[in-house]
């Protein structure tokens, strides 16, 4: 019954996306800006919904109630002001900017943006492999999670590579016909859906338990400390540079910064940035209060399990468990879905236009973009069979990679003293430190291996000690990506400080004519 | 726009961050109404986080963004508070 009925209504989201894509199709232009950006028409409510919905999805739902069920509901915090108070100012000082520019330029990449600006195809083409380079892993991993979660629902009988192999196809099949304008639609439907199951759910299981005083008395019988703000978990440091990182890093996941591009007008700019922290905590509170919650409550998670879909289980219909479930796989998708899109975006004008061929004309474009949904999803679903994890790595810290692009960025949009060197010295330095700090392992691995050779003997325990010094996992329990943001901020300023601007640089692109009215 | 105002806003900025994470309730357990007092204080934050945006687009947006034709360094006029006008590049 339960399986049936779950499977049931994944089908019939499935469905009815398929129609709003449908529909979404018959009104597009066959042109590239209209299937990435809508033709930057997007309305409050769907910029709002579609940005809330790509930005929070199966985590939202999955690894933040495990998170507050393990460690307590300081998470609530940490998500309030990573995304509702950094990422909402980071939404007018890069977002409402770069609408200006792009009103103007009609730029569709971040790439594109800073490439014109700085005269620099290098540039173009570094911020979007970059971007690509922590993008994939991450799309894959939703790719694994999708497929996993279909294993459990079927208890096996829809095995991974299948599970993750169609829902590969169906948004695949998805996101070439709708493009951006059918995605934003079922994002914000499916925003809305979150927001209204979310707290229906917190409200059945307060009524079944006995109201927020009962299930907080029980949640301190059983783990007193969850209820103190701040534990050996949750230490300032560690809230704030997850907060800090993640909140940088969403700002240049390129599914949330080619957002930026696509508003219809001020207004909506203006409407959805104050909008923007009530949202944020109408969704955090009752879903992590949930996972809180769910620790005092007399029921078990196996390991490896997540919490939500057990505390429904046991404390609501099963029907409305399903549909919680349901919509926590549509929101797995949907956040892939723009993941494809943007990705494709960026490899399409920021690498193969360039590079490959530069007299792209605006149809062959189109074509050449829906292609490349296809060969992303394809490579990142094949690629997620051998399950590599080097790339698993990669996806789990891509908002940290992506925070590394934010201060150079930042710099070059406020600072007219940018030269080209310097954002591109601040790129590389502050991908390679995160990067190699991430992997310093392997670092060390290979280093060892040189030393074997006598030549190099002498000189290897002590480029050991230099690489284990300054590249660690925390610094006096800041992490490396904080550590690594600063050092881009602090080589695209200084290397600006010492290099002339290249003659191509547009040095005032950023700074006059900007008016969009 | 001139420069205090940025300042002013930048500043408003910063408080919003820093407060949103109660840390004058660190080690505070308080519980009122089944939820623990510092979760209070952030939903209250966070509304008031919304009042405080809603208030910089009615007044501000644009501040530090656009340009305002011949006022580029700025203690000139006073700009109005309407929609859109602005000071010069924010260094940051």
């Amino acid at each position: 019954m339960s399986l049936s009925l779950q499977l049931g209504i994944i089908v019939g989201y499935l469905v009815v996306a398929l129609l709003v894509g449908v529909v979404a199709y018959r009104m597009t232009e066959r042109t590239a800006e209209d299937f990435y950006l809508a033709s930057r028409t997007f309305g409050t409510v769907v910029l709002l919904f579609t940005t809330f919905a790509t930005l929070l999805s199966a985590f939202t739902f999955f690894a933040g109630p495990n998170v507050a069920y393990a460690e307590g509901p300081e998470w609530v915090l940490v998500m309030g002001l990573m995304d509702g108070i950094i990422f909402a100012i980071l939404w007018y000082l890069i977002g409402y900017k770069q609408w200006l520019l792009g009103q103007t330029h009609e730029y569709v990449t971040l790439g594109e943006m800073l490439g014109d600006r700085f005269g620099s195809r290098r540039l173009r083409g570094l911020v979007a492999g970059v971007s690509l380079l922590w993008l994939f892993p991450y799309v894959m991993l939703q790719q694994v999670g999708a497929g996993t979660a279909l294993e459990a629902l079927t208890d096996g009988a829809l095995p991974y590579a299948a599970g993750a192999g169609l829902i590969t196809a169906f948004m695949i099949l998805y996101v070439v016909v709708a493009g951006m304008r059918g995605i934003a639609w079922t994002d914000t439907l499916q925003g809305a859906f979150m927001l209204v199951t979310t707290w229906v759910a917190m409200l059945w299981l307060l009524a079944v338990v006995g109201g927020p005083s009962v299930a907080t008395s029980a949640l301190e019988a059983e783990a007193a400390g969850h209820l103190t703000l701040g534990s050996e978990f949750y230490t300032p440091q560690w809230m704030l540079s997850t907060a800090i990182t993640i909140g940088f890093g969403v700002a240049m996941f390129p599914q949330v910064n080619q957002r930026f591009f696509a508003a219809g007008s001020r207004t909506v700019l203006k409407r959805s940035f104050a909008l923007w922290p009530i949202l944020c905590v109408l969704l955090f509170v009752p879903s992590f209060m949930i996972g809180a919650w769910a620790r005092g409550l007399d029921i078990t998670i196996a390991e490896g399990e997540n919490v939500l879909p057990v505390v429904l289980a046991e404390f609501t219909p099963i029907w409305f468990a399903a549909l919680v479930i349901a919509g926590a796989m549509a929101a797995m998708m949907s956040s892939s879905d723009s993941m494809l899109l943007s990705g494709s975006s960026y490899f399409t004008r920021d690498l193969y236009r360039p590079f490959i061929d530069r007299g792209l004309s605006e149809r062959r474009e189109d074509l050449i973009a829906r292609i490349g949904v296809v060969a992303f999803a394809t490579a990142a679903f094949l690629v997620s069979l051998e399950t590599p994890a080097t790339l698993f790595e990669l996806g789990d810290a891509a908002f940290s990679g992506f925070a590394q692009l934010t201060l150079p960025v930042l710099v070059a949009l406020y600072w007219r003293k940018t030269t080209r060197a310097g954002i591109i010295a601040g790129i590389l330095s502050s991908q390679a430190f995160y990067l190699s700090a991430l992997f310093v392992e392997s670092i060390v691995a290979a280093l060892e291996a040189v030393g074997q050779f006598p030549v190099a003997a002498d000189v290897v325990p002590m480029l050991i000690v230099v690489v284990t010094t300054v590249l660690r996992e925390s610094y006096f329990g800041w992490t490396a990506g904080l550590v690594g943001m600063g050092v881009g901020l602090f080589v695209t300023v200084g290397v600006s400080l010492v290099t002339s601007p290249a003659a191509e640089e547009k040095l005032t692109l950023y700074f006059e004519g900007l008016r969009a009215d | 726009m001139n420069r205090l105002e940025r300042v002013g806003w930048l500043a408003v900025a910063i408080v919003l961050c820093v407060f949103t994470i109660p840390w004058f309730f660190w080690g505070d357990s308080t519980v009122v109404a089944g939820i623990p007092l510092w979760l209070w204080w952030h939903v209250g934050w966070m509304l008031l986080a919304s009042v405080v945006f809603w208030l910089f687009t009615q007044r501000a947006w644009g501040i530090g963004i656009e340009p305002k034709e011949g006022d580029r360094e700025g203690p000139g006029g006073r700009p109005e508070p309407t929609d859109g006008d602005a000071g010069g590049g924010e260094r940051l």
